[in-house]
C-alpha cells in the first residue's frame, strides 16, 4: 500500500513539474514585464530538469 | 525596433538560455549517473553474479550491483564485504575494488559488492559542493571513480515519508532514512528501492551462508562513532582481538571497538546479526569530507583528508578523533580498512580453527601506504573483456 502511494505521488509529482513548467513558458510568452522574463526563466530550469528525470 | 520587438527578443534570448543551461547541466547529470567504473577480476575471481539474482524485483534496476565470488573450492567459511553502502564514504569501493582485483584465496569463500547502493553513488551533494568524480594516480594513469550520495537517488526513490517507520521494530527514524541503506537493513520485499536492495542481500547472505558479513564506512571527524569496528554481539571477541592487535602491532593511532546499540535498529551490525546466522561487523576510518564545519570542499578534501578548519576544531577538543601530520588522506583509510580485514580474518581462524579461510595477495597496511592505493588497481587495457566488470 504503501509503495502505492509513493509511485501515485512520484507520477502526480512529475505532471505538476510539467504543468508548472508549460504555465510558466506561457507567462514568458504572456508578460510585458522585463523582470518577470528572466525571473520565470531562471525558475523554468529546475522544473523542466524534473520534468526529464535529469535531476 | 519597437519595444514590442525588443521584448520578444529578449523573450527568445532567455528561452534559448534556459535550453542551453539545461542541455549543459543535463548532461552533466546523465554523464555522472551513467559513469562506468572499469573492475578487472583478480586472479582469484571465480563468477560475478548480481543481487538481482538474489530477489527479482531488483533485476535489471540499478541497484542489480555485481556480486564477485572469489571462491577457493575448499572447506572453510564465507565471508562477505560490502562498499559503498553510503557512496559519500570513497574509501569503502576503493578498499573493495582491492579485495576484488588483487584477493586469492585457498580456503574458504569470499564475496564481496564494491557498491551494494548503486543508485546512491550516481547522486551527489551539488548544494555542499561536493565534486562529481575523484581520481587515483596508478602507475599506468589515472584511474577516475564517481562521488555518490549518502541516500539512494530520488529519482529511484520518491517521495520520502514526513516520518521513516523502521520495518519490522517500526522505530522511527528521520524521514530521509528510508533511502539510507545502513538504516533500511533487513529490508522488505515490497519496500521502497533500499528495504528491497537490503532484502536482496539478506536472501544472498542466507542462501549462500555468509558466516562474517562486514560493512566499510567511513565518518566525520565530529562523529563519536570512528576509527573503530562496530560488532554484533556474536562478533565481540573478534572485533576485540583484532582491534588489540592492530594497535598494539600496525595502527599509528588506535582503533577502538564498538558494540552495537541493541535499540538502535536498521543499521547493518545489528539487523544482519540479529535476522541471519552472520556474524555482522562495520569498520569506520575518519574522513574529513564530511565534516560540517569544513572549509572548501573539492577533491583535494576527499583524497587529501585535510582541513584548516576542522584541525581547529581539533585544537579545542571538539572532535573525537586526533589528526595526524598528514590528516586523514584516503591512503591512509584505505589502508586501515584492508589491513583490519585482513586482521579479522586472521581472529576469525583463531576462534575457529576448524572453519579457515586463508586469504593472500592483499597488501598491507605499510605496503598501501607506501606504494599509494593506485598501485594496486590493475590496467583494464591489459585484460580481455570478459575479465572486465563496470559498477
Amino acid at each position: 500500500m504503501l509503495t502505492l502511494m509513493n509511485t501515485i505521488v512520484n507520477y502526480s509529482y512529475y505532471l505538476f513539474t510539467l504543468l508548472i513548467s508549460l504555465l510558466l513558458i506561457r507567462e514568458i510568452i504572456k508578460t510585458k514585464d522585463i523582470y518577470e522574463i528572466v525571473l520565470y526563466s531562471i525558475i523554468l530550469v529546475p522544473f523542466i530538469l524534473r520534468s526529464l528525470r535529469l535531476k | 525596433m519597437s519595444k514590442e520587438q525588443n521584448l520578444k527578443i529578449l523573450k527568445v534570448i532567455c528561452l534559448l538560455l534556459v535550453a542551453v543551461v539545461i542541455f549543459i547541466s543535463g548532461r552533466t547529470f546523465q554523464e555522472h549517473r551513467n559513469y562506468q567504473e572499469e573492475v578487472v577480476l583478480g586472479p582469484g575471481v571465480t563468477a560475478v553474479m548480481t543481487l538481482g539474482d538474489y530477489f527479482e524485483p531488483i533485476k535489471g534496476t540499478i541497484n542489480d550491483s555485481n556480486i564477485y565470488f572469489i571462491d577457493s573450492g575448499e572447506p572453510g567459511p564465507t565471508v562477505m564485504v560490502i562498499g559503498r553502502s553510503h557512496p559519500e564514504e570513497p574509501a569503502t569501493n576503493l578498499t573493495a575494488q582491492i579485495l576484488v582485483e588483487n584477493a586469492e584465496i585457498e580456503t574458504g569463500r569470499l564475496i564481496v559488492a564494491i557498491s551494494a547502493n548503486r543508485s546512491a553513488s550516481t547522486s551527489t551533494r551539488p548544494g555542499e559542493g561536493y565534486p562529481l568524480y575523484y581520481s587515483v594516480d596508478t602507475e599506468w594513469g589515472s584511474k577516475t571513480f564517481r562521488m555518490g550520495d549518502r541516500w539512494t537517488h530520488p529519482l529511484d526513490s520518491w517521495p520520502d515519508p514526513e516520518v521513516y517507520v523502521h520495518y519490522p521494530s517500526r522505530q522511527m527514524l528521520s524521514y530521509a532514512d528510508i533511502r539510507n541503506q545502513n538504516r533500511t537493513w533487513p529490508g522488505r520485499a515490497d519496500g521502497s528501492i533500499t528495504e528491497q536492495t537490503n532484502y536482496a542481500f539478506i536472501n544472498l547472505i542466507n542462501q549462500e551462508g555468509v558466516e562474517l558479513f562486514i560493512d566499510l564506512h567511513t565518518a566525520e571527524l565530529e562523529y563519536s562513532v570512528n576509527n573503530c569496528i562496530v560488532t554484533h554481539e556474536r562478533g565481540q571477541d573478534i572485533a576485540s582481538m583484532a582491534a588489540m592487535t592492530l594497535t598494539f602491532e600496525q595502527f599509528e593511532y588506535p582503533i577502538g571497538v564498538e558494540f552495537s546499540p541493541p535499540a538502535l535498529r536498521g543499521l547493518s551490525h545489528r539487523e544482519v546479526g540479529d535476522h541471519t546466522d552472520a556474524i555482522s561487523l562495520l569498520f569506520e576510518a575518519p574522513t574529513m569530507i564530511l565534516d560540517r564545519i569544513r572549509g572548501a570542499t573539492n577533491e583535494e578534501l576527499l583524497m587529501g583528508g585535510d582541513d584548516p578548519f576542522v584541525r581547529r576544531a581539533g585544537e579545542y577538543g571538539l572532535l573525537y578523533v586526533p589528526i595526524p601530520e598528514d590528516g586523514w588522506p584516503m591512503v591512509t583509510r584505505v589502508a586501515r580498512h584492508v589491513e583490519t580485514f585482513t586482521e579479522v580474518l586472521k581472529q576469525w581462524n583463531f576462534n575457529y580453527p576448524d572453519n579457515q579461510i586463508m586469504v593472500s595477495g592483499l597488501p598491507n597496511y605499510a605496503e598501501i601506504k607506501a606504494n599509494g592505493i593506485g598501485y594496486y588497481y590493475r590496467n583494464p587495457a591489459d585484460y580481455s573483456e570478459d575479465r572486465i566488470r563496470y559498477e
